[in-house]
C-alpha cells in the first residue's frame, strides 16, 4: 500500500537509524521542565546540547540529564559559542569524555552579530575530528562548493543554515539548498533560521533529510504547541516530497470534467 | 599546632584554596560532582576519570569541570 512507504523511509546518520527527522535544540526555554515537555511533543530522537562549566557553587541546580534521558534520546553535543577550530576541538573532545559521544555537531562561528559560520575554521575542524573518529554533523553556510569540501573532509551530515541562527526568517536561498541536495547523498539537514512550522515543511519538500529547530519552538508564545506543529510539519513535508509534486503551469487546468456539462 | 598548608588552584575559572596534598578525586567528592555526567580537564588536558585519585593537586593547577546544558 502506498501510505506504508513512509515507514520504509529511513533516516540514517553515520550508520544509525533515527525515528524522527526533526532534531530539536534544548536552549532558550523558560525551564528545563518546559524544554523536556517540548522535546517529548516534538517526537525528536536527537537533541542538541551545549558543553559548559558545571556550576560549582549551586549544586542544587537542575541538570539537563535529569530531565532528558540520554539513553532514550540521542544527545548531539554542539560547539556553540566557539569562534575558532581550537576551541571547537577542545569542546567536542570534552563532550566525548562525558559519555562516549562520537556523533557531534560542529559549529564554528565567525561573526558575533550575524552568527554566520566561519567556514575555513569549520573545514579544518571537520578534517581533524573525522580523523579522530568523530562523526561530524557540520553547521555551514548554504554554499554548494563548501558543502562539497566538507563532504570530502569526512562530514557525516551537511547542515546548511536557512537564515541566521535564531532569526526566524525561514529559508533564504532555496536554489542553493536544492543544488546541495542534488550533489550529495549525505544527510542534508537545515540548521538554523526557521521561524514557523511551514518553514520546516518547505525544507523537507526541497528534499532535505531533516531539520534542526530551537528558537522557533522555544520562543514561540506556546512552545509546546509549536513543538507539535513542527513534528507534523516535518512529517507532512517529507510525505509531500516523496509523493512527487505536480508540474507548475502558467495557465489553469480544470479539476472537473467538461464532458456532460449542462 | 602545625599549620595546614594550603595551595591555590583555579577551578572553573575561579581561584580556590585547598589543603596541600589533596587529590582530585577528594576535591570532586567534596564538591559533590556527579562524575558520570561531567568531563574534567586538568591543566588543559582531558583527564581519564578513572585516574582522578592519582592526581595530586599542586599550586596553580587549572581544573575545568564541564557538563551538558541546554543549547541549540
Amino acid at each position: 500500500m502506498e501510505a506504508v512507504s513512509l515507514k520504509k523511509d529511513k533516516f540514517v546518520i553515520a550508520g544509525r537509524n533515527f525515528k524522527s527527522r526533526l532534531i530539536v535544540g534544548t536552549g532558550k526555554y523558560k525551564s528545563m521542565s518546559q524544554c523536556a515537555k517540548a522535546v517529548k511533543l516534538s517526537g525528536a530522537s536527537i537533541v542538541t546540547v551545549a558543553v559548559r562549566r558545571v556550576n560549582i557553587t549551586d549544586k542544587k541546580k537542575a541538570l539537563l540529564m535529569d530531565y532528558i534521558d540520554p539513553k532514550k534520546i540521542t544527545y548531539l553535543p554542539n560547539t556553540a559559542g566557539c569562534f575558532n577550530s581550537k576551541d571547537a576541538l577542545r569542546t567536542l573532545r570534552l563532550a566525548r569524555e562525558i559519555g562516549g559521544w562520537k556523533l557531534v555537531k560542529l559549529e564554528v562561528l565567525g561573526d558575533k552579530k550575524n552568527l554566520f559560520p566561519e567556514m575555513i575554521e569549520t573545514l579544518k575542524s571537520t578534517e581533524v575530528l573525522s580523523r579522530e573518529g568523530f562523526k561530524v554533523m557540520v553547521y555551514c553556510n548554504d554554499d554548494p562548493l563548501m558543502a562539497k569540501r566538507l563532504e570530502n573532509a569526512g562530514a557525516c551530515a551537511i547542515m546548511p543554515l536557512a537564515a541566521p541562527i535564531g532569526s526566524g526568517l525561514g529559508i533564504q536561498n532555496q536554489t542553493n539548498i536544492k543544488i546541495i541536495r542534488k550533489q550529495t547523498k549525505l544527510p542534508l539537514i537545515i540548521d538554523a533560521g526557521l521561524g514557523q512550522a511551514s518553514d520546516a515543511t518547505i525544507a523537507m519538500e526541497l528534499g532535505c533529510d531533516g531539520v534542526l529547530v530551537n528558537t522557533a519552538i522555544a520562543k514561540a508564545k506556546k512552545p509546546l504547541n509549536m513543538a507539535l506543529a513542527f513534528k507534523n510539519a516535518v512529517i507532512s513535508g517529507r510525505q509531500s516530497y516523496l509523493s512527487g509534486r505536480i508540474q507548475k503551469n502558467l495557465m489553469g487546468s480544470a479539476s472537473s470534467p467538461l464532458k456532460g456539462i449542462i | 599546632m602545625k599549620k595546614i598548608k594550603k595551595i591555590k588552584i583555579r577551578l572553573n575559572g575561579k581561584f580556590k584554596f585547598v589543603k596541600d596534598d589533596t587529590n582530585l578525586s577528594d576535591l570532586l567528592k567534596t564538591l559533590k560532582i556527579p562524575l558520570k555526567k561531567v568531563a574534567i580537564e586538568f591543566n588543559q588536558e582531558i583527564l581519564d576519570k578513572k585516574k582522578l585519585n592519582k592526581q595530586i593537586l599542586k599550586n596553580n593547577d587549572k581544573i575545568e569541570i564541564v557538563h551538558f546544558i541546554g543549547g541549540g
